[in-house]
């Protein structure tokens, strides 16, 4: 990966607000190839939607990027303009949400709200832009889009509407899609069919994934490689198949090992599913040391005092901690 | 609730108003201005004048409808201003929020402890009376309730998903003004605007009773009851008649713009449902 397409590099986010200042995101780096579908997992406020939103240049104060690099392309996307940003939003970096219910506006025909893209992006006529929209919604499996693009979202399901969500994301043939949890909204089987339909489209047009997911399953099934965020640490960042057959860090261990497995027992029958005990430390008082510390079985004393560099552990893939395995 | 009664009435008095004044030049026997007939001053309703004839002979009806043309032109043009007026404003407002909306909140807030009557008199006493001066006066001193649900709505429209989605697909903030959040709040300020138009109508009635509103012998409903003040006693009918106008006109607005409101509250649709 000599020329990765995203690269983001020691990566910080903090929280300003009346003159306190805590830390969200420390240290975070990672980098896309072109084409490549790169997976971040992490539980509900470890830090990884607030990643994505930094990527499109879309943190709202309080938050604030202090420090890092976002390179797109070879270009530092946090000194680019306000409006030099916007430019590339929705046209080179794309995003789609996890609620497609209510990510679509409710007024507006979903073939108007997808020509939309071709107008603002590359100055289409209406006309012109309708006549792709249906083509669009074709791309994405809806059937009959020449009726459907005459829809409101309201008279669509789910699916169908997450559908349109990729539609209008994939419009203008972005370098970058972020997709931020795109199936948790969805049952199972349209959730695997969505999956596939990304998948196929983003592999036909070379258009690379950042897939922000607190399901192991659905990473394991769509990336190459992952990286695992706690606490606003990247804690391990490998190739999928080693994070899933030898998991360094002791928290993606707990993570594997509290996956409920089919068929799974011990010896006496039934067997508990393993948890990480302790909950996630609020942000006001992460831990000086290794984030990961309290709740860490394998925790020493150099654990609580300093924090843990990145080890590499060849194999393009690093994990940061004393004591990984 | 079955029937929604104040839309269809209101609907229905609206209808009638608008049809009387763009069918005026047919449907008025007599000419408003021209066809005064000293000889025929002061007659009562029958068959020849419907409802009788003012102090200069002129046909009560016939002014009645043309006076319609003035209070819906005045209604609508000035109820237009005000709503875009209090949209720009009020969106702007909440959509970028900081020092701005401290800015238009505050003025929003003054323009309401003044009473908006006299705000529009002393325009009127700058500019002096006639259509144009009524509709910039009435057009500038009653944007602050629209404002104040445009700016609302928006608090409440830019968290939606939409809102945001449209946002990191590179909308522009005019555009996500213009396009998500403007058609979604399009309800309320219907209301806000039908309900102001009967406002509208009474103060140009009130204005052009104090002599600063349309010049005579050009007939607005306001003047038609100035001329009339006097003949109150012998002629009560070119008072009675403007008057029952004013009211019906006024009526039929406000129960459409709550007919209107009730079908638009979707909790309301529910329970009709």
């Amino acid at each position: 990966m000599s020329e990765a397409l995203l690269d983001v590099k020691d990566l910080r986010i903090d929280i300003v607000a009346g003159g306190t200042s805590h830390n969200a995101v420390e240290n975070v780096s990672f980098a896309i190839g072109r084409g490549e579908t790169f997976g971040l997992v992490g539980e509900s406020g470890c830090g990884k939607s607030i990643t994505a939103l930094a990527m499109i240049g879309l943190l709202k104060p309080p938050l604030i990027t202090s420090g890092g690099s976002i390179r797109f392309k070879g270009q530092n996307l946090l000194e680019l303009s306000a409006r030099e940003m916007r430019k590339l939003r929705g046209n080179r970096i794309a995003m789609i949400f996890q609620e497609p219910m209510t990510a679509l506006n409710p007024l507006s025909p979903v073939g108007r709200q997808i020509a939309e893209m071709f107008v603002l992006h590359q100055g289409a006529t209406w006309h012109e832009a309708e006549k792709k929209a249906v083509e669009a919604l074709a791309s994405v499996q809806v059937p009959a889009p020449d009726q459907r693009v005459k829809n409101y979202p309201h008279q669509m399901s789910g699916g169908m509407r997450q559908r349109v969500m990729i539609a209008i994301a994939l419009a203008c043939n972005p370098d970058l899609l972020i997709a931020d949890e795109p199936t948790t909204a969805l049952d199972v089987t349209v959730q695997a069919e969505i999956l596939k339909l990304m998948q196929e489209l983003c592999d036909a047009r070379g258009t690379a994934v950042l897939m922000i997911s607190h399901d192991l399953g659905v990473i394991a099934k769509m990336c190459r490689r992952v990286g695992i965020m706690y606490a606003g640490h990247m804690a391990e960042e490998r190739p999928v198949s080693d994070v899933f057959r030898t998991p360094a860090h002791p928290y993606t261990k707990g993570l594997l090992s509290s996956l409920p497995r089919l068929g799974s027992r011990g010896s006496h029958g039934r067997k508990r599913l393993q948890e990480i005990e302790g909950v996630v430390p609020s942000i006001a008082d992460f831990p000086a040391g290794c984030r990961f510390e309290p709740r860490c079985d394998r925790a020493s004393a150099i654990c609580v005092k300093q924090k843990p560099v990145e080890v590499d552990l060849g194999n393009d893939g690093f994990v940061r901690c004393f004591h990984h395995e | 609730m079955g029937l929604r009664l104040n839309l269809v009435i209101g609907g229905v008095l609206c209808v009638l108003i608008i049809a009387a004044a763009v069918l005026a030049p047919w449907l008025a026997h007599y000419n408003p201005i021209m066809d005064a007939d000293l000889m025929n001053a002061e007659l009562p309703p029958d068959g020849q004048f419907w409802f009788g004839t003012d102090s200069q002979g002129r046909d009560v009806f016939s002014r009645i409808l043309y006076g319609a043309q003035v209070s819906l032109t005045v209604g609508i043009g000035s109820q237009l201003i005000n709503t875009i007026i209090g949209l720009i404003f009020g969106i702007s407002a909440g959509y970028f929020g900081g020092w701005w909306d401290d800015l238009v909140s505050g003025l929003t807030n003054l323009m309401l402890s003044i009473p908006s009557l006299i705000f529009a008199l002393a325009i009127m006493a700058v500019l002096g009376p006639g259509l144009p001066s009524l509709l910039i006066a009435l057009g500038l001193t009653n944007w602050s309730w629209t404002c104040r649900i445009a700016r609302s709505s928006t608090l409440s429209l830019k968290s939606q998903g939409y809102v945001q989605a449209a946002k990191t697909l590179g909308y522009g903030d005019a555009r996500i003004m213009a396009t998500q959040i403007l058609p979604n709040m399009i309800g309320p300020v219907l209301v806000i605007a039908t309900l102001g138009m009967g406002d509208a109508i009474l103060s140009e009635a009130a204005l052009s009773y104090l002599g600063l509103g349309i010049r005579p012998p050009q007939p607005s409903w306001g003047n038609m009851l100035t001329d009339a003040r006097e003949l109150i006693v012998i002629a009560p009918w070119a008072a009675i008649f403007p008057g029952v106008a004013i009211f019906l006109t006024v009526l039929g607005l406000n129960l459409f713009g709550d007919g209107l409101r009730d079908w638009l509250d979707p909790h309301m649709r529910t329970r009709r449902a």
